[in-house]
């Protein structure tokens, strides 16, 4: 079967991030980026795919800081084949999802695929639309909040599991191809030994593709960005343990609990 | 600053393949099957393959045993079966790195624990997975000017290479401001690389990693060639080890030493500095790097008994035959996996030896220490009974004016 994962580089939160002067945008100074996690679970659920199925894994990912060792290493985990698309608006999830949606089917050997798995959700896209409007575009059968994928014998459909609120989940029958967003993958993501990264690195093996220019392209303006604001703390109890229980049982009771 | 090239015979790398082709590598054919390595192993016990075992079935070629087996994740990289070996084979330092790297490139799963640590070190140059702007936040309370390279790149006496616990943990931090105001008091002209620093990446090595352990060399190597000093100061017995054993490898060596044995060497003019009376008993743990590895068993002791009032009494185990605090070898991340799989922390069967000489100070000398044996206090309840204090606390504390 042929999978392909979408991947993306999102801001990394352990660096502290800082409002540009601009008051809309990440200052660059100290920005890094790094493979949004939920991307690195849908490589890992690919990988398993690949692994019980046999076929190609492909890797697209626009162009980033840092891409290319998010892309050397899926190359290391057991990835076939990495593609980097430079995008003319690299860092808005919904504008690179059109531009994407328009182009990759362009892209030779890349569509149509059995399966392309991309994170449901990134933390610059919380409402998770990378997948649908992928989906729309291509006219494909799309599931978001996946967590985990079985092909079933005729190739033809996959049983997915899809995550609901409270602890929920739902099975789905799906026809293929489908999109579909992973939420986490059957097991957490797989350790690659640094050596095989950086024999993947001396391969070069990552290509470079151009998408037609593609018109306008829908897109969300920023108009300001800010750090939150604390709210409300918790509070600390102090006093005995007698006296502490009567103030946990006045709380409880003002909130109406007991 | 002068960087030495090795001869070519010590710069190449030595691997499984032609491991019997080299020195160390005949060392292990001649292995008499004595089982002192097991026995001497602290967690030996517990695996099904120990070094006697993995020797054996090397010669019989039933390695792909030993690769599916998880014996080696219990290998705190000690040196107790190097150095007890009758035939002198560096189980340690040459053979077992070998067999874990096999085995870490055909594991399917490592322990989460570990796996955060790998990779958060190859990322951010530390265990702690935190950001390297952070790296030389200490500085700023240390009390005493502290000198980054980059902010001034002058030419400096020793660079003091800080590492990751002392750089990153609050109580690592007050061990490196205790270093700073000791190194201050002595007017040792010293710089550090502060932000710029990552792991010199001995646990790279001996925690299975050989390609993070080359990267993360070859990043330090650039930055130190950046700039001119005479020697390499840690305060981490196994940055020591890397420098020591691991960057003439790949081609630089500068003279080394560690954070005590350079104030060893100024004991004539740091004791008339120590005139503060502590009264304490104190125990010092050999670590396995420092002292076994590296046999410094006397620089430490001699600092701690030129602190006025100090009593010096010494555990059962001391000196080469030191019991690990179990951080070694990737242990540092594999306290949950011992505990699941129903394994001594190491550092807690220490820790009883320490409370059982009465002392109430355990002195220490490595950076991995103060977190291990200070947590291993409240575990078994003689946190009451003792504190921890790296040497260079006491030298600063006895300095105090």
């Amino acid at each position: 079967m042929k999978i392909v994962v979408l991947l993306k580089m999102v801001p990394d939160v352990v660096e502290e991030l800082e409002v540009a002067a601009d008051g809309k945008s990440l200052d660059a100074e100290f920005l890094r980026m790094i493979l949004s996690e939920r991307d690195s679970h849908a490589l890992e659920e690919g990988l398993l795919l690949k692994e019980r199925h046999g076929g190609t894994l492909m890797v697209v990912a626009p162009e980033a800081p840092e891409v290319d060792d998010a892309l050397y290493t899926a190359l290391a985990k057991g990835a076939d084949r990495a593609v980097k698309i430079p995008l003319s608006t690299p860092h808005s999830s919904r504008a690179s999802a059109a531009q994407l949606g328009k182009g990759l089917p362009a892209v030779p050997d890349l569509l149509p695929a059995d399966l392309i798995l991309t994170g449901c959700q990134a933390i610059d896209d919380l409402d998770g639309m990378t997948a649908p409007l992928l989906a729309h575009d291509w006219k494909l059968p799309y599931l978001g909040l996946v967590t985990s994928i079985s092909v079933n014998a005729d190739g033809k459909t996959a049983c997915v599991t899809k995550e609901y609120s409270g602890g929920t989940h739902g099975e789905f029958e799906v026809p293929l191809p489908a999109v579909l967003g992973v939420q986490a993958a059957e097991q957490p993501p797989r350790y690659v030994p640094v050596s095989k990264v950086r024999a993947a690195m001396k391969t070069g093996m990552i290509e470079t593709v151009e998408l037609q220019e593609s018109g306008a392209v829908p897109s969300v303006e920023i108009l300001a960005m800010a750090k939150p604001e604390d709210a409300e703390h918790a509070e600390m109890l102090e006093g005995s343990p007698e006296q502490l229980a009567d103030k946990i049982s006045e709380i409880l009771t003002a909130h109406g609990v007991v | 600053m002068g960087i030495a090239r090795l001869d070519p015979e010590l710069t190449c790398e030595i691997t499984l393949e032609n491991l019997f082709e080299r020195r160390e590598g005949q060392r292990v054919l001649t292995c008499l099957q004595c089982g002192t390595c097991a026995a001497t192993c602290p967690y030996g016990e517990q695996m099904d393959y120990p070094a006697r075992r993995i020797i054996s079935m090397m010669r019989a070629g039933l390695l792909d045993e030993v690769y599916a087996s998880d014996s080696l994740l219990a290998c705190v990289a000690c040196y107790a079966c190097k150095a007890k070996c009758p035939r002198k084979i560096d189980l340690t330092g040459v053979l077992l790195p070998l067999i874990k790297e096999q085995v870490l490139l055909r594991r399917r799963d490592l322990p989460a624990e570990l796996q955060k640590a790998l990779e958060t070190t190859l990322r951010y140059g530390n265990p702690m997975g935190e950001t390297s702007r952070k790296r030389e936040a200490w500085i700023k309370d240390a009390g005493v000017p502290v000198r980054t390279f980059h902010s001034d790149p002058r030419p400096a006496d020793v660079l003091w290479f800080v590492e990751c616990y002392d750089s990153y943990y609050p109580r690592g931090q007050k061990i490196a401001q205790a270093t700073a105001r000791v190194f201050h008091a002595l007017g040792i002209d010293f710089a550090i690389l502060g932000n710029e620093e990552k792991c010199a990446g001995e646990c790279g090595r001996l925690s299975w990693e050989t390609g993070l352990s080359n990267t993360l060399m070859e990043y330090n190597m650039a930055i130190l060639g950046k700039y001119q000093f005479n020697r390499i100061v840690t305060s981490g017995p196994h940055a020591y080890d890397a420098f020591k054993y691991r960057y003439p490898v790949i081609g630089f060596r500068y003279p080394l030493e560690h954070t005590l044995t350079l104030l060893a060497q100024h004991l004539d003019r740091l004791k008339p500095l120590l005139i503060k009376k502590l009264d304490y008993t104190v125990t010092y743990h050999d670590s396995c790097c420092l002292s076994r590895h590296n046999s410094f068993y006397e620089e430490p002791r001699a600092l701690l008994n030129a602190i006025p009032g100090v009593r010096l009494v010494e555990m059962t185990h001391n000196r080469i035959n030191t019991l690990c605090c179990g951080g070694g070898g990737g242990g540092m991340w594999l306290d949950t996996y011992y505990k699941a799989k129903g394994y001594e922390r190491l550092s807690e069967r220490r820790i009883k030896e320490a409370l059982a000489t009465g002392a109430n100070v355990l002195a220490i000398a490595c950076d991995y220490e103060f977190s291990r044996f200070e947590d291993a206090l409240k575990v078994v309840g003689g946190d009451k009974q003792m504190v921890v204090r790296d040497i260079t606390e006491l030298l600063d504390e006895s300095m105090e004016r």
